[in-house]
């Protein structure tokens, strides 16, 4: 895709007076990320930009961002098998990890929600009409913060695949959303997080619309034994990477 | 098909008011309204909108310009559009913010955006059309002028603090998206 560039990246505050030099974001791989225009994504076809995006230099207004903290939080939030009356059904997991930035570094205090189906493949959403059954005693949102070394938990049941009509017999492969703020409007990031072992992985276009093996890779969780609750649940671990901050090299080599 | 963004963005976690009722400065309620390349609008968007408050200063420790932070103004909003492809948020209009070199920039939102049919997240803008610092700012200065429009919210006739946005993911009206 055509992307304007409009010049080179501030460097960093010089006159702490200055606020017109802030210390940017580092610009994201693009490999690492989907194209908007995705046409095996049917729906990208009527809904993606067309037009080169513009490279917007980083102001206070991208290096600023909503903070959250523990009043937004709840304690069971991050619990998504006890915000019901009774227990959902499936298998109980836990997804934890760490959010990290693109220089290596936690980030604390950050919000996390995550929001999936059930079981059965079924979205607690009046659109959902695939015909699995609701739980009552599942919604499917949790939120959470990081604690201060960027760690983050939620316990969850695992989500069923569901069909969806973007192609004959097309299945998508059990996911759970995640949206995440990091420090600032730069480093707004929502994804999918898959399990290991998927059988449906290699037919899914969402999946395959990144374009690099190793950015697919990182969206898939790690079955891990040391996070599994003995008698109780297992354990997948899935570390999340937003952008960190420092100029990128005028031109990287790769 | 997923995401459902009412799943987790519930009526206890939008954010309607991005400034309280008393917050200082001229009191904006913004409608916006999504639609895709055959003009039909698309419910079940998310919109957040990050602003600055009238002062031009934005409530987060990266920003230490000597302007007070206004304790009735939080800078956040967040809707999923409805039915009809639209949201509303009641704020006020943001001072304007120092841009690249020195220049200030025109008043303006940041706006994020997510939907299905996209896969990441969509950045754009939001500038109050007829206002006469758009002619200055150093960031719409970089969008080819025939689309300048398009980031333009164009105020109601009829009803005052009213202004509407209509943001198009694609076809001959398409908004201008950035690379953030």
């Amino acid at each position: 895709m055509l992307v304007y560039n409009a010049g080179r990246m501030s460097r960093g505050a010089k006159n702490k007076n200055d606020f017109s030099l802030v210390v940017p974001y580092k610009r994201i791989d693009s490999r690492s990320q989907p194209p908007y225009l995705y046409p095996p994504y049917r729906l990208t076809l009527s809904r993606a930009p067309r037009r080169p995006l513009i490279v917007l230099p980083h102001t206070l207004s991208e290096i600023t961002g909503p903070v959250f903290g523990h009043d937004d939080v709840r304690e069971t939030d991050n619990d998504l098998t006890r915000q019901h009356a009774g227990e959902p059904l499936g298998e109980r997991i836990t997804v934890s990890g760490r959010v990290l930035d693109g220089n290596g570094r936690p980030v604390p205090n950050t919000l996390i929600e995550i929001w999936q189906c059930n079981a059965a493949g079924r979205y607690r959403h009046r659109i959902d009409q695939h015909h699995a059954p609701l739980d009552p005693n599942f919604s499917g949102g949790g939120r959470t913060l990081t604690d201060a070394r960027g760690n983050y938990r939620f316990v969850t049941i695992k989500p069923g695949p569901y069909p969806w009509d973007n192609h004959p017999n097309a299945w998508r492969p059990a996911h759970i959303h995640f949206s995440l703020y990091g420090t600032a409007f730069a480093t707004r990031l929502v994804t999918q997080m898959y399990f290991p072992g998927d059988l449906l992985l290699p037919f899914c276009p969402i999946f395959n619309s990144i374009p690099d093996a190793k950015g697919r890779e990182r969206v898939i969780s790690k079955f891990e034994l040391n996070r599994t609750e003995p008698g109780w649940s297992l354990g997948f671990r899935f570390d999340v990477v937003v952008r960190g901050r420092g100029a990128t090299p005028f031109e990287s080599k790769k | 098909m997923g995401p459902y963004f009412s799943v987790t963005v519930n009526e206890a976690n939008s954010v309607r008011a991005i400034a309280a009722p008393d917050a200082k400065g001229e009191p904006v309620k913004l409608v916006c309204a999504v639609f895709d390349r055959n003009r039909q609008c698309v419910p079940d968007t998310l919109i957040e909108i990050w602003q600055a408050n009238a002062e031009g200063k934005y409530n987060h420790p990266a920003d230490r310009q000597a302007k007070p932070i206004d304790a009735s103004f939080h800078g956040f909003g967040r809707q999923i559009t409805d039915g009809n492809g639209a949201c509303e948020f009641e704020t006020i209009k943001p001072g304007r913010v120092p841009g690249p070199r020195g220049a200030l920039q025109a008043p303006h939102l940041e706006v994020g955006l997510f939907t299905r049919g996209v896969l990441r997240l969509l950045a754009t803008r939001i500038y109050f059309s007829g206002d006469a610092a758009n002619g200055e700012c150093p960031v719409l200065a970089l969008v080819p002028k025939a689309r300048r429009a398009t980031l333009m919210a164009q105020p109601v006739a009829g009803q005052p603090g009213t202004w509407r946005h209509e943001i198009h993911l694609s076809g001959p009206r398409e908004t201008v998206f950035f690379d953030v």
